[in-house]
Order: C-alpha cells, then structure tokens, then sequence
C-alpha cells in the first residue's frame, strides 16, 4: 500500500471514529434526558414516605438535583466516565455491580442465537439464491418471513409448553441453582437460545439471499464458469467469499436485535441477565439500573457497529479508497 | 390509471400477495362490525364456563373468566389493528420529513442522521418499555412511545432515496426553470418516495402489532384490562399448562396478520426492485 493510501486510510478511520463519539454523546443526552423526564420524584421515591419535605430538599442538593439540568447532565457524565453509574434504589449496591453480575446468561445467550441464526441464515440464503424461484426459494423465503412474524415471547411460551413441561426434555426456566456447573448452565439456555436464533435467523437469511443474487450476476463469476468450474466451486469460492462481505453488517444488527429480543426471552425463561433486570427496574422504577443498562446496551451497539464498519474499511477496497 | 392497473397485476401475480391482502382486509372488516355479528359478549364473563376447550358454542374455547376468545380475538382486533396502523401512519409521516430534510439540503445531513443513529442504538423493545414506563400505560402512549421508535427507521429510508432522486436530470431541470424549495419537496420529490414509504408502512404496522404484544407481555403496554391480541397471551401465561388454546389462539391472530402485512410489504418492494424478486 503506498503512502498515499495509508493517508486516506486514516483520514477514513478518523471520520468514522468521530461519528461514533458524536453518536455516543448523544445516546448518553438521550439516557440522561429519558431518566429525568420521568414521572414521579426520585429522590421521594428514594427516601420513603416517611421522609419529610425538608429531607428531600436536602437529598435534592447532595445529589446535586437542585441545580440546572446542563449543570446536572456535566456532573452525571463526569461520574459516568469515571466508570460509576450510581446506585440502584431497589437492590442498594452499585449499578455497575449489579449490570456485571447480570451480564454473563445475556452475553452466552447472545452468542449462542447469533451462532445458531448464522448456521442458518448463511445456508439457507445461498440455496435461495442458488434456486431462486424455485420450490426452495418460496419455503426458505416463506419461513424467514414466518420468523419475522411471530413474537419471540410467544414462540418461548410455545416451546416451553411442547418440550419442557410436554416432553420434560429441558427445565421450564431458570438458570440453574447459584454455583451450577456449565453442562446446567447450558441446558437452561438451550431453549432461549433456540428462540432466538431461529427468529434472527430471518434477516440474515434476507441478506444472504440479496447479497448472493448480486454477486452471482457478476462478471467474474461468469468467467469462473466458462472456464469450467464446476457450479460448487462457483457458488461457495468464488461467490460465497465476496457475499459474505455485506452480511457483516447485518451480523452487527442482529447482536442488537438479539440484546433487544433478550429483554422478552429472558423474561420469558426467567433468565437472571441484562433483559430480565431491565424489566424489573422499569416495573420498579428503579431508574438508575434502567439508566446505566440503557447506556450500555446502546453503547454495546454503536461500538459493535464502529468496529464493523472498520473492518469493513479493511475488508473492502472500495470503502477504504472511495 | 393503466399503471395502476399494472401494478395490481404485478403485485398480484404472486398468489400469496393476494391472499394476506384478503386476510388483512377480513380482518378490518371484522374488527369494524364486530360488536353486530360477534357470537357472544367479548367481555361477558361465565365462571361456569372458564377454561373451556375449543367446541362448537366456543371455536377457540373460552379464557380464566369464561370470556369467549374468538369474540375477544375480533374485538380486541380494533385496538391492535389500531395502535399498529397509528403508530405506521404517525412514523411514516415523521420519518418522511426528517427524512426529506437530511437528503436535501446538505447541512442538515449530518446532525439529523447522527441523531437518527443515536436513536436506532436502542433496541426497539428496550426503548419502548423505557417510554411507556416514562409516558404511562395506556393505549395512546403506546402509539406514542413506538412512533419515536420507529420514526428513525422511515427517517434512514427517506432519506436514502431522497439522495439519489435530489441528483437525477429531472430535478435539476426543475430546479433550473426556478421552482421553489417547498414545491420541489413537494410536488417533484415526495411523489416518487411513495413506493419505498408504502413499504415501511406495511413492515412498521407488523413490527409494531409484535411490539405492542411484546409490551403487553411485559407488563408495560395499554394496560391489563383493555383486550388486545398481546394482553391476551400476556394473561394467558398462569393457564397455558392447563388450556393450550387460551395461549395459542391470540397469538395466531398476532401471527397471521404480522405475516400477511410483511408479505404485502414484501409484494411492494418486489415490485420495485426486481433484484430481490422471489419468483421469475
């Protein structure tokens, strides 16, 4: 690479970086302004009934409440920044704590769907393209859009009807007791995983398909093929490497419908991760947690999607001297 | 009104496309007269009748009350049908002007796309609960908190077509004879981005019908006594070991109709881009 395009390069990392940053502000503006926009007084919900109104005046000021909400949004980032994302008003530990301790079940959740609605969405959308128009094509397109069309909570409520109270081949809910081992661990994600993951599948099984169709029209693909080369060779060496480029980006996408859909399937199956405290928080109005997992699910998105887009920029000539 | 014609006819040569718009319309239909033709009262309870599985006197069998389901599934049409197709309309009308703004005029681009991006790093369900928790639970907030959901999603669509449309010979010519701003919006523009906002609507109207289920399932949605297809399932929850169908029914309603509008979607943008086309 000469130097010139090392230049563009940067200049093209730079811009994206600069994009992300001025995004993450502005999620962390919309955390902010959605928390203090709420109903009801925080610091009376905080301090009881019984807290005289002298009291939450004086809890306003220590929690800098009192002052301009400009004033107060510096001070909420500050604290943000420094890793401290306050106190949760139900649980009395730190939301930090509390998001950390919830984390694993969504984070093995997720990665468990993601792979499983790439085992099928990647495969699915090649034969839809491959035998487009033909009775594979309308089952395959068919079903995805089935998978677009059915609440993930009703589909969990579903399975847990037919193979776990039916058939009793996987526990009702739950993650197991404090301290299991990973093989019980597993067993209880299984059936949220499956949820998920044959939902999400849809739009990956969209991408594939559209991504795929476009590169079979291409020239090369038609040289490949003159020169003989047999149809396999042509659809997952050729075509295949260059189509999977684009479902990069839905990859992104679906991490962010899977911790979407994780709220409702967590509920669902009584997982104890990010989805299932959420929900809590908002019935509880614990507004610290909602703030601090808002913050950092949205952020866990723009940051996934920043480094997608990066890649990208490597991945793909065109981006980087475009 | 030849091209219409046309279009109908393409649109239509998919069977399937023609058969979710006969269910979407059967479905408006019995959701507008279906306090006339109704086979029992939607909120009437019977404590003797609790439970039932399906059978003649109750197609669908009845729920915890003895309330029948297929009337409550009809009824409760009207209030699903209507938060999806407000919350459509309210978003598509939103997004098509923020939209039309960043595609147009160079300035705005940047700040109202960030913004949109900002909005669209929440998951859809998350920022809902997070609104209607903030708003109250009640049907028009629901339709409330699901516009500012959605609206950022038209807004991307409308503006990406707004980019392309802004640089063809036509609007450049147009632009050149000295028509003005609001009228080349307007009149030149917002005409040809119909197609791809009739697409959004259908797909925003089936993702918030699964929205509002999602909502009510969680305890945040239009609130417990209202029926709609998502509290059913929601109330059904505590019974469907023992009646399956007090599960089973609502949701298939959900079901059928989200999939006939991302199907009639689906039909919309075949017809456009001939690319993704399913059949030959």
């Amino acid at each position: 690479m000469s130097r010139m395009s090392w230049g563009t390069l940067g200049r093209t990392l730079l811009g994206r970086l600069g994009g992300m940053l001025a995004v993450l502000s502005l999620v962390s503006v919309l955390v902010f302004l959605l928390t203090r926009l709420a109903a009801g007084d925080p610091m009376a919900m905080l301090l009881g009934d019984q807290a005289s109104l002298a009291d939450i005046e004086l809890a306003r000021e220590r929690y800098g409440l009192d002052q301009p909400l400009l004033a107060q949004f510096v001070l909420w980032l500050g604290e943000v920044l420094k890793g401290n994302l306050g106190q949760s008003i139900f649980l009395q530990t730190p939301v930090t704590q509390v998001l950390l301790d919830r984390a694993e079940p969504t984070a093995w959740l997720a990665i468990f769907s993601v792979s499983l609605a790439m085992l099928i969405g990647v495969p699915c959308g090649i034969a839809s393209a491959v035998w487009r128009g033909r009775w594979i094509d309308q089952c395959v397109s068919t079903l995805a859009m089935l998978g677009a069309s059915m609440p993930s909570f009703w589909m969990g409520l579903l399975v847990i009807q037919l193979l776990a109270v039916g058939a009793g081949w996987f526990p009702v809910s739950g993650y197991g007791e404090p301290g299991a081992g990973w093989l019980t661990r597993l067993h209880h994600l299984l059936l949220p995983a499956l949820v998920l993951g044959t939902l999400n599948s849809a739009l990956i099984i969209r991408f594939t398909r559209a991504s795929m169709l476009d590169i079979l029209g291409e020239d090369y693909i038609r040289t490949a093929r003159s020169k003989g080369l047999t149809e396999s060779t042509v659809v997952l060496k050729h075509a295949l490497r260059n189509a999977l480029v684009p479902i990069l980006t839905v990859l992104g996408l679906t991490l962010a419908l899977m911790i979407g859909g994780a709220v409702v399937t967590e509920t669902v199956f009584n997982l104890p991760g990010l989805g299932n405290l959420v929900v809590r928080a908002v019935l509880r109005r614990d507004y610290p947690v909602i703030q601090g997992a808002l913050l950092v699910i949205a952020g866990i998105y723009v940051i996934i999607n920043f480094t997608i887009d990066v890649l990208y920029v490597f991945v793909d000539p065109r981006v980087r001297h475009g | 009104m030849a091209e219409w014609r046309l279009v109908l006819k393409t649109l239509f040569a998919r069977r399937v496309v023609l058969i979710a718009l006969v269910l979407l319309a059967l479905m408006l239909l019995m959701a507008a007269i279906s306090q006339w033709v109704l086979p029992h009262d939607p909120m009437a309870m019977k404590v003797s009748q609790r439970l039932r599985a399906p059978n003649w006197s109750h197609w669908s069998g009845t729920d915890e009350l003895g309330r029948d389901i297929t009337s409550r599934i009809f009824y409760g049409a009207r209030y699903s049908l209507a938060i999806g197709a407000g919350t459509a309309l309210l978003a598509a009308f939103f997004g098509t002007l923020l939209g039309l703004l960043a595609g147009f005029f160079k300035r705005l681009d940047a700040p109202l796309m960030r913004c949109v991006d900002a909005m669209m790093a929440f998951p859809d369900i998350l920022l809902g609960i997070a609104l209607v928790s903030i708003l109250g639970a009640s049907p028009t907030n629901v339709v409330l908190a699901l516009t500012i959901v959605y609206t950022p999603r038209v807004a991307r669509v409308v503006r990406a077509s707004t980019l392309v449309i802004r640089e063809l010979p036509y609007v450049e010519a147009a632009r050149a004879v000295g028509v003005s701003t609001t009228r080349l919006l307007g009149v030149h523009i917002l005409p040809n981005l119909m197609s791809p906002i009739l697409v959004q609507l259908s797909f925003i109207f089936a993702y918030a019908l699964l929205a509002e289920a999602g909502l009510s399932f969680l305890g945040v949605g239009v609130g417990a006594e209202i029926p709609t297809w998502g509290t059913m399932v929601a109330a059904s929850t505590q019974y469907a070991d023992r009646a399956f169908w007090t599960l089973f029914f609502p949701g298939m309603a959900i079901v059928l109709t989200a999939l006939s509008l991302q199907i009639l979607g689906d039909g919309v943008r075949d017809l456009l881009d001939p690319r993704l086309k399913g059949t030959q």
